[in-house]
C-alpha cells in the first residue's frame, strides 16, 4: 500500500458550508487534500463533489467555513497568487474555433504575465515543457477544434500544468470520452502525480477512481462518508449505502487494487448473486 | 514556440502575420482617408492632400481640407474606430459574433434619447457640442444597463444576452419611431437624416468631443484587454487563471458601451460597422478571436470608405448608413447562416 505523505496538507477545508438559493449542498464539512498523491472525489450524482471541488478551487464562495491553501485562507488570497498555487481544469472547457494547441497552454502563463511582461522565456520553457509532458508537442500548431477528445483533455491538462504549479483540481477530465481515451487521459494523470504533482479530481467511474487514485473521498448528500486507500474503503456495503448499487468488489486480475463488479436484475449466472424478490 | 520581442524587462509575443495585416490595415485607412479628402465639388490632388497635411499646403487647399472636408474625414475615422472596438469587445465578452452595440440595442437606445433631445429642443441639439452626445452616451449607457441587468441571471451567457438585446432594440426602435410619431415635421426631417448615420456638414468641436473620448477610452481598452484573453474560455478557466472575470467584464462592457455611444453621438447610428468590422478583421488576421486594434482599424476603413461611396459614386450625398447596411445585411445573413449550420441538431 502506498504510505500517504499526509503530513502537511497543502489543501484543505475546515467546516464549510455551501449553498445555492435556500438549498445547502455542503453541510460543514471538514476535508484535508493529502500531498502528492491522487485524491479523487467519489459519489452519486447530486451529492456535492463538483461543488466541494469548486469550493477547494475558490469558483464558490462557502457560507461558512474555510479554505485553507498552503496555510492561508484562500478568500483572503488574490486571485492571481491562487492561481500561481494550484491549477484548475473545470468541467467541459471551450476554447474559441481556430485556437492552436500552442496558444491554447500558453494561456497558462496568464497568473505569471502582466501586461508589459507578455512572453518571457521562462514563459516559452514552461510551455514547451508542457507540452511535451503531455505528449502534445507534436499538435502545437494544430488547431485545437480539430483533434480528438481526448488530445483535446491532454491539452487542457497542460495548460494547467503550464501554470507551473504542482497542484492540480480535474473536474471529471474523463467525461465524454470512450474508454480508450479515458485511460490515456488518466494514465497521463497518474504520469504527473508520479512527477510529483499533488492531484485532486472527480470522477464518474467508480472502477477507474479505484484503479488509479491513492486517496478516495466518498460522498453522500453534502458530507464525506468514506475517505482512505480504495482498498479499505470500496466494499459492497459502501457501493449498496452510497450509491444503492448492489456489486461485488473482488480483486482486480490487473492491478492490486479492488474491482467493483455491479450486479444488475439480469445477465446473473450465479443464484446467489441475484436479486431476491 | 511563440518568438518573443523582448526590450529590457518588457516582452511580448510576436505575431509577424498579425503585425502585417495591422500595419496594411492603417495604411489602406489612411490612403482612404486622404481620398476621402481629395475627392468633392473639386478634387485636390493627392499630393497637395499630403502637403497639406503636413501644414505645408496652399490658402485654398487648407481652407477647403481643413475647415470643409476634415472634420467629416475625421468623424467617420473616430467612429469607425469607435465602433469596430466597440463590436469587438462585446462580441468577445459574449463569445457570439452576433453580440455587436447595434444587435444588443445600445445604439438604438442611444439614438432613442438623441431622437428625444432633437425633437424636444425643435432641432437645436443636432452639431451642439454637448446636448446632444451627452444624450447619446446616456441613452447608450442606460440601455446598457437595462440589457445587462435583464440578461445577468448568475452570471452572462452569450445567447440570453442577445435574445434581450433584441427585445430592447426592438423597444427602443419602437420609442424612437413613437418620438418621430408626436414630433413637429421639420424636427422629423432632421431627426431622420441624423438616424441614418450621416457625416454631413460636422465641425471641428465634434471632432475634440469625439477624439478625447474615444482615444481615453480605447487606451484603457487596450490596457485592460489583456485579461480578455484567458475570458474566451469561459468564465471557470478565466478564474483559474487568476483572472477576476467578474469586474473585467464590467469594465470592458462599460467602455464598450461608452464607445458605442461616443459614435452614435458623432455619426448617427451608423448600422452594422459593429457587427462586421470585427468579424472581418478577424478573418484577416486569422485570429481565433476578434482583435481590438485590427477591428477598430477595420471598422475606421468602412465607414469612411461607404462614405466615399456614398459621396463619389452614388446620386444626391447618401447618408453613409445606407451604404453600411447595403454591406452589413447580407453579412449579418451569413454570419446567422453561419451560426445555425454550427450549431449541432
Amino acid at each position: 500500500m502506498t504510505a500517504l505523505r499526509n503530513d502537511v496538507a497543502r489543501l484543505g477545508a475546515e467546516g464549510v458550508t455551501v449553498g445555492y438559493a435556500d438549498r445547502v449542498v455542503l453541510d460543514n464539512l471538514d476535508v484535508s487534500i493529502p500531498t502528492g498523491v491522487i485524491t479523487t472525489v467519489i459519489g452519486p450524482n447530486g451529492c456535492g463533489k463538483s461543488t466541494l471541488l469548486r469550493t477547494l478551487s475558490r469558483l464558490l464562495k462557502p457560507r461558512r467555513g474555510t479554505v485553507l491553501l498552503d496555510g492561508h485562507d484562500i478568500a483572503h488570497l488574490k486571485t492571481k497568487d491562487v492561481a500561481k498555487r494550484m491549477g484548475l481544469l473545470p468541467q467541459t472547457p471551450v476554447a474559441p474555433e481556430g485556437l492552436t494547441v500552442a496558444d491554447l497552454v500558453a494561456r497558462g502563463r496568464h497568473p505569471h504575465q502582466s501586461w508589459v511582461r507578455q512572453w518571457s522565456s521562462d514563459d516559452a520553457d514552461v510551455v514547451a515543457r508542457a507540452l511535451e509532458m503531455t505528449g502534445v508537442a507534436d499538435l502545437a500548431h494544430r488547431p485545437v477544434d480539430s483533434l480528438s477528445g481526448g488530445q483535446r483533455q491532454r491539452v487542457w491538462i497542460s495548460m494547467t500544468l503550464a501554470q507551473g504549479t504542482d497542484l492540480l483540481l480535474l473536474d471529471e477530465p474523463t467525461t465524454y470520452l470512450d474508454l480508450a481515451h479515458a485511460i490515456d487521459v488518466i494514465d497521463l494523470v497518474d504520469d504527473l502525480h508520479e512527477g510529483g504533482c499533488t492531484v485532486v479530481m472527480v470522477l464518474h467511474d467508480l472502477n477507474l477512481a479505484v484503479r488509479y487514485s491513492d486517496n478516495l473521498v466518498v460522498m453522500n448528500n453534502g458530507s464525506i462518508v468514506a475517505q482512505g486507500h480504495p482498498s479499505e474503503v470500496i466494499t459492497s456495503e459502501l457501493l449498496r449505502d452510497t450509491f444503492g448499487l448492489r456489486a461485488k468488489v473482488i480483486d482486480d486480475p490487473v492491478s492490486e487494487r479492488p474491482l467493483i463488479v455491479p450486479i444488475g436484475r439480469t445477465h446473473v449466472v450465479s443464484k446467489s448473486d441475484q436479486v431476491r424478490g | 514556440m511563440h518568438p518573443g520581442v523582448r526590450i529590457g524587462r518588457w516582452s511580448w509575443v510576436w505575431r509577424p502575420w498579425v503585425a502585417l495585416v495591422t500595419v496594411l490595415l492603417a495604411a489602406a485607412t489612411f490612403l482612404v482617408f486622404c481620398v476621402s479628402i481629395s475627392v468633392g465639388d473639386f478634387t485636390i490632388g493627392l499630393d497637395a492632400v499630403l502637403r497639406t497635411l503636413a501644414g505645408q499646403g496652399e490658402r485654398v487647399d487648407e481652407f477647403v481640407i481643413m475647415d470643409l472636408r476634415m472634420p467629416r474625414a475625421l468623424v467617420g475615422l473616430i467612429a469607425g474606430i469607435a465602433l469596430g472596438v466597440s463590436g469587438a469587445l462585446t462580441q468577445s465578452i459574449a463569445r457570439n459574433p452576433l453580440a455587436s452595440p447595434d444587435v444588443l440595442g445600445i445604439t438604438s437606445g442611444a439614438s432613442a434619447t438623441a431622437v428625444f433631445i432633437v425633437t424636444a429642443s425643435g432641432g437645436a441639439a443636432i452639431g451642439s457640442a454637448v446636448g446632444l452626445p451627452a444624450a447619446a452616451l446616456a441613452g447608450g449607457l442606460l440601455t446598457g444597463f437595462v440589457v445587462y441587468f435583464l440578461a445577468w441571471k448568475k452570471g452572462i451567457d452569450g445567447f440570453r444576452l442577445i435574445l434581450i438585446g433584441v427585445a430592447v432594440n426592438a423597444a427602443m426602435q419602437a420609442l424612437t419611431t413613437w418620438l418621430l410619431a408626436v414630433a413637429d415635421i421639420r424636427d422629423v426631417a432632421r431627426a431622420q437624416a441624423w438616424l441614418v448615420g450621416s457625416l454631413q456638414s460636422r465641425t471641428w468641436t465634434e471632432v475634440w468631443t469625439a477624439l478625447w473620448l474615444t482615444a481615453g477610452l480605447v487606451l484603457a481598452v487596450l490596457v485592460v484587454a489583456f485579461h480578455l484573453r484567458p475570458m474566451h474560455f469561459g468564465d471557470d478557466v478565466a478564474a483559474g487563471l487568476g483572472v477576476r472575470h467578474g469586474a473585467v467584464r464590467s469594465f470592458l462592457l462599460l467602455c464598450a458601451v461608452l464607445l458605442a455611444g461616443v459614435a452614435v453621438s458623432a455619426a448617427g447610428p451608423v448600422p452594422f460597422v459593429a457587427l462586421v468590422g470585427p468579424q472581418i478583421a478577424m478573418r484577416l488576421q486569422r485570429s481565433p478571436v476578434p482583435p481590438l486594434i485590427a477591428s477598430g482599424l477595420f471598422g475606421a476603413l468602412l465607414l469612411i470608405g461607404s462614405d466615399l461611396v456614398a459621396r463619389v459614386v452614388l446620386p444626391n450625398d447618401l447618408p453613409v448608413g445606407i451604404v453600411t447596411a447595403v454591406i452589413g445585411g447580407p453579412f449579418l445573413v451569413y454570419l446567422l447562416v453561419r451560426a445555425n449550420l454550427k450549431r449541432p441538431a
